[in-house]
């Protein structure tokens, strides 16, 4: 009742990390390299952020979404990888064994030499959050209104509040604002924001909605649908400044931009560990999680601010995936998050490569002239650090070759 | 014989007529029914020892108890006996739990036992270390509670019940027989002219209509408004009061953490916060129990959020406040004296069932039972249909079958190839399935098939429930809601000037409350 195949690479979702990630396993010189995704069409995510800013760093050029996802649609194509649409993945074992569900064939389970995990993340919703009051129709993450909007052409109201300043908040407080629905504003309960600044600037300023810091919608009105919201400064434990009167707003819609979840349900199937600190998996300089054979790579690794960085760190997991290179190997450093550091990515390193490391890291807080270190052996000035923002830092070979064996403290100071 | 309110009670009531030869008629307000209190609790089965002795609470609780396997049975709605657990906190609740243990046996309750520390650590062992007694009731299960109503109704539909959703009645007057059946019969005493407002429907969201159902039996199962329905036809209750209940769903990663729901001592007013192994597996923490002075205040609060959890980690400290995916709230309608009022208002014919708190939903079958037989006192007569359908075909649930069950499903059907919640594994066979047996809203969807209860919280079906529904329909997507009235989602984008009355979904938008 249900066919069995077989492939050398199996990529788990179809967005920019599935793509890049197939590419790169084609180009490690694996032969056969299936991809699924559950849309009709791969390119996940990409479709709906119609707004230009990818692929500054990858293409030097300013493309939309949709370019650059077709970009990608278009090489993978060109270098052979199936590209298996409207197909569900149901299950994943350590064995890698891929079990999909699709219209076109049913169910199917393939045995696979190695699987990419590229399934993306999904949005934090309102009851992770706890916002008290009635729940009615008009509460929704900014990513479903921007679906709402600029795939199947419907407005999500006329008058809105955003909860949240992450990027896709502040992209979407413009776009409303461009077809005609009214923002009053865009709420952050952290002291600083939450996405890139070139989104503040871009999507707020340019279009005089206002951005309130350190302040929360403390109770959302409306029976049917939403008809206010009721919004409160907040101490810096995060609670509502005591005896603050809050603010009633009057508004049919509250979109929530409060942060991603990386979309590990499957990856856990598997038995692998996950980091807290990124809420993906745990991966070696390979990309290579703990479990043989299985990489990650892109939001469901940890959450990017850009699709550039997703790009190349995908192209890094098919490429060893494809086992092209030395295979597994192991890494022989761990690093080890210190003072400053919110999260690290990968979470070992090799002295014994040839190429050149990235490393992706989280701070904490919003710093300025800085310093950031690896160990005694490595140090990098940085004239910013923002928490929304990663940073991304090269390391050489040469310098990689000077690393000790065990744990290496990542740390910023001033 | 009209019934008015389609909540549990009202759904048990409707499908316990239809066994007779009637023509029945159900007016509910809302969209759908059990979009009352009947989908916002704790979905437990009381195990039959909690009401005390000489009420009707306790009666029913009891009696109700042990019609639900059969009922399960019948309509396949999610039931299990799981059993429960009344642990002591304190000193002074063993007393209680001794009175508790009495009034269950007294009623005929069979397998109350007390547990010692070992049983319990052994059976149960999350539950705090510093509880060492507690008091075990085998009887006591979980339902879905919004299936439960889906399936009753649906099952009374199926044997001939009217059902007329979005009618919220607004006046009931009693007049002398008319010639209601056109065929001179003017001998059967008063009627009841019931006048219902209709809201929504398709494309007509601002329009209300007014229809006119004439009966000559009612039964006021109106829930939190029954005082509000009780006054319209000059028919009298106690003073009702409203108690509110915020219960917090945990996430999946805690299933497991208890087998049995666990119940503090009682308190006069409640049963206290609990820990109930929901009939989904997903564990749900609550209910608060607080008066409100609003029937439509289903808020919760910051401090009720507070309130469950703080009190929780008495009974099982490995739950966090960070472990919850979800909340509501639901009131619990209360009258002077605390006990079930169901009985014939002195007007005749007019059977009122009020101050349905809890164990309501327990009760629910057993009550219907009951006003069958008030009605039946009333004159009305009940006669068996030969054609009576007890069952209904068990839904599929995809996402609980094993691999090789959904491959052979999958590969003889192609509407369960497509998923449509990839949390919870739905797809777009039961979809269709669930708005073929009445689903109208995203609501009416997420509690019948789970698409869009799970951790996205409908990020990712939202958008596909809406299609399948516009689609199954024949509505535009504009004119779908999240619970019916004026929970619209969508709206089109405006129409530019000189463009207005152009065809398609984006001008059938302009009726659209704004
Ligand atoms: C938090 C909480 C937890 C609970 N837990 C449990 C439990 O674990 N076990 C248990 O046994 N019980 C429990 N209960 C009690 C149980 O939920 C109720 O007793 C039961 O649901 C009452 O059902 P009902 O049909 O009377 O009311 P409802 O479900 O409220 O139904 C009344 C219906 O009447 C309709 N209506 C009102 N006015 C009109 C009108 N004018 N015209 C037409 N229609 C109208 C309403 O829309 C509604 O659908 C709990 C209650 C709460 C609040």
């Amino acid at each position: 009742m249900q066919t069995t195949c077989a492939c050398d690479v199996a990529v788990v979702g179809g967005g920019p990390a599935g793509l890049a990630a197939a590419l790169g396993a084609k180009e490690g010189g694996a032969a056969r390299v299936v991809l699924f995704d559950r849309e009709k069409e791969a390119g996940g995510i990409l479709w709906q952020c119609i707004h230009a800013g990818f692929g500054l760093h990858h293409f030097k050029e300013e493309l939309t979404g949709p370019e650059y996802a077709q970009r990608f649609l278009d090489q993978a194509r060109a270098a052979g990888v199936e590209i298996m649409t409207e197909t569900f993945v149901l299950g994943i074992d350590a064995d890698r064994r891929v079990r999909t569900l699709s219209p076109a064939h049913g169910m199917q389970v393939w045995e696979c030499k190695a699987v990419v995990l590229a399934m993306g993340a999904r949005e934090r919703t309102r009851p992770a959050i706890h916002t008290p009051g009635t729940r009615p129709a008009g509460v929704m993450t900014a990513g479903l209104a921007q679906k709402l909007v600029n795939i199947m052409g419907f407005l999500p109201g006329r008058r809105a509040v955003i909860l949240g300043s992450g990027d896709i908040g502040l992209i979407m407080a413009r776009r409303l604002t461009l077809e005609g629905v009214e923002v009053e504003g865009v709420y952050e309960i952290m002291p600083h924001p939450g996405g890139l600044n070139r989104n503040i600037v871009q999507c707020l300023h340019d279009y005089d909605i206002p951005l309130h810091l350190s302040t929360t919608v403390s109770w959302v009105h409306g029976r049917d649908r939403v008809e206010g919201v009721t919004v409160t400064p907040v101490d810096s434990r995060l609670q509502p400044v005591p005896g603050a009167k809050g603010r009633f707003i009057s508004c049919d819609t509250l979109l929530l931009a409060v942060g991603l979840i990386p979309e590990n349900e499957l990856s856990l199937q598997t038995g692998l560990a996950l980091d807290p600190a990124t809420g993906g998996p745990v991966v070696s300089s390979t990309m290579e999680t703990t479990v043989p054979g299985i990489y990650a790579c892109g939001n469901v690794l940890h959450i990017h601010d850009l699709v550039d960085y997703v790009t190349e760190e995908a192209m890094v997991a098919g490429w060893y995936a494809a086992g092209a290179v030395d295979g597994r190997r192991p890494d022989t450093i761990r690093l080890v998050r210190g003072p400053g550091i919110a999260s690290c990515v990968p979470h070992t390193l090799s002295n014994r490569v040839e190429r050149e490391q990235v490393i992706y890291l989280r701070v904490r807080q919003p710093m300025e002239n800085c310093r950031l270190h690896f160990g005694e052996v490595f140090e990098r000035r940085l004239r910013y650090a923002f928490p929304a923002e990663t940073v991304r830092v090269t390391i050489k070979p040469e310098v990689l070759a000077e690393f000790p064996d065990g744990d290496l403290t990542v740390y910023l100071s001033e | 014989m009209a019934v008015i309110g389609g909540g549990v009670v009202g759904c048990a009531i409707l499908r316990e007529l239809s066994r007779y030869r009637l023509r029945l008629v159900l007016l509910e307000k809302e969209a759908e029914v059990g979009f009352g209190t009947s989908k916002s609790n704790s979905g437990i089965i009381h195990a039959g020892h909690h009401g005390a002795a000489g009420t009707l609470k306790g009666r029913l609780e009891w009696e109700g108890n042990q019609m639900w396997d059969q009922l399960a049975a019948e309509l396949g709605f999610g039931f299990r006996r799981c059993g429960e657990l009344t642990v002591a906190l304190r000193p002074e609740d063993l007393p209680v739990l001794q009175q508790l243990k009495e009034q269950g046996e007294a009623r005929g309750v069979p397998g109350l036992a007390f547990w010692d520390k070992e049983t319990i650590r052994r059976e149960e062992p999350n539950l705090h270390p510093a509880i060492e007694v507690a008091l075990y009731a085998p009887t006591s299960g979980v339902v879905n509670p919004y299936e439960a109503c889906f399936t009753l109704a649906q099952n009374a539909a199926m044997n001939g019940a009217e059902l007329l959703l979005e009618h919220e009645v607004v006046s009931i007057t009693k007049v002398e027989d008319r010639d209601v059946d056109g065929n001179g019969d003017t001998g059967n005493g008063p009627l009841f002219v019931i006048r219902a407002r209709r809201q929504g429907g398709e494309g007509e969201a601002e329009r209300v209509r007014v229809r006119e159902v004439v009966a000559r039996y009612v039964v006021n199962a109106a829930g939190t408004a029954v005082a509000q329905v009780a006054a319209m036809a000059g028919a009298a209750l106690p003073p009702i009061i409203w108690r509110k209940g915020e219960e917090y769903l945990l996430d999946k990663r805690l299933v497991g953490i208890v087998k049995r729901t666990i119940f503090p001592c009682p308190t006069p007013t409640s049963k206290g916060i609990l820990v109930i192994p929901t009939c989904d597996g997903t564990i749900m923490v609550g209910p608060t129990a607080h008066e409100t002075r609003h029937s439509d205040d289903r808020a919760t609060t910051f401090d009720g959020f507070s309130e469950v959890f703080a009190f929780v980690q008495k009974l099982v400290p490995a739950i966090s406040p960070r472990d919850c995916i979800a909340q509501f709230a639901g009131l619990r309608t209360v009258a002077e004296g605390e006990d079930f009022i169901i009985e014939t208002a002195p007007i005749g014919r007019f059977v009122q069932v009020a101050g349905i708190q809890s164990p309501g939903l327990t009760a629910a079958p057993a009550i219907a039972r009951m006003v069958a037989s008030l009605l039946e006192d009333e004159g009305l007569r009940l006669t068996e249909k030969d054609d009576f359908r007890p069952t209904l075909p068990p839904p599929v649930r995809f996402g609980q079958l094993s691999p090789e069950e959904q491959a052979a499903l999958a590969a003889a059907h192609p509407e369960y190839r497509c998923i449509v919640c990839r949390c919870e594994n739905v797809t777009e066979g039961e979809i269709v399935a669930a708005i073929k047996a009445g689903a109208r809203t995203l609501d009416g969807l997420k509690f019948r098939t789970r698409a869009g209860m799970g951790r996205c919280q409908g990020g990712f079906c939202t958008t596909r429930c809406m299609e399948l529904l516009s689609r199954e329909l024949g509505i535009p997507m504009t004119a779908i809601t999240k619970r019916g009235g004026g929970s619209w989602i969508v709206t089109g984008r405006p129409v530019p000037v000189g463009d207005q009355g152009a065809e398609g979904e984006m001008s059938s938008a302009n009726h659209m409350r704004m």
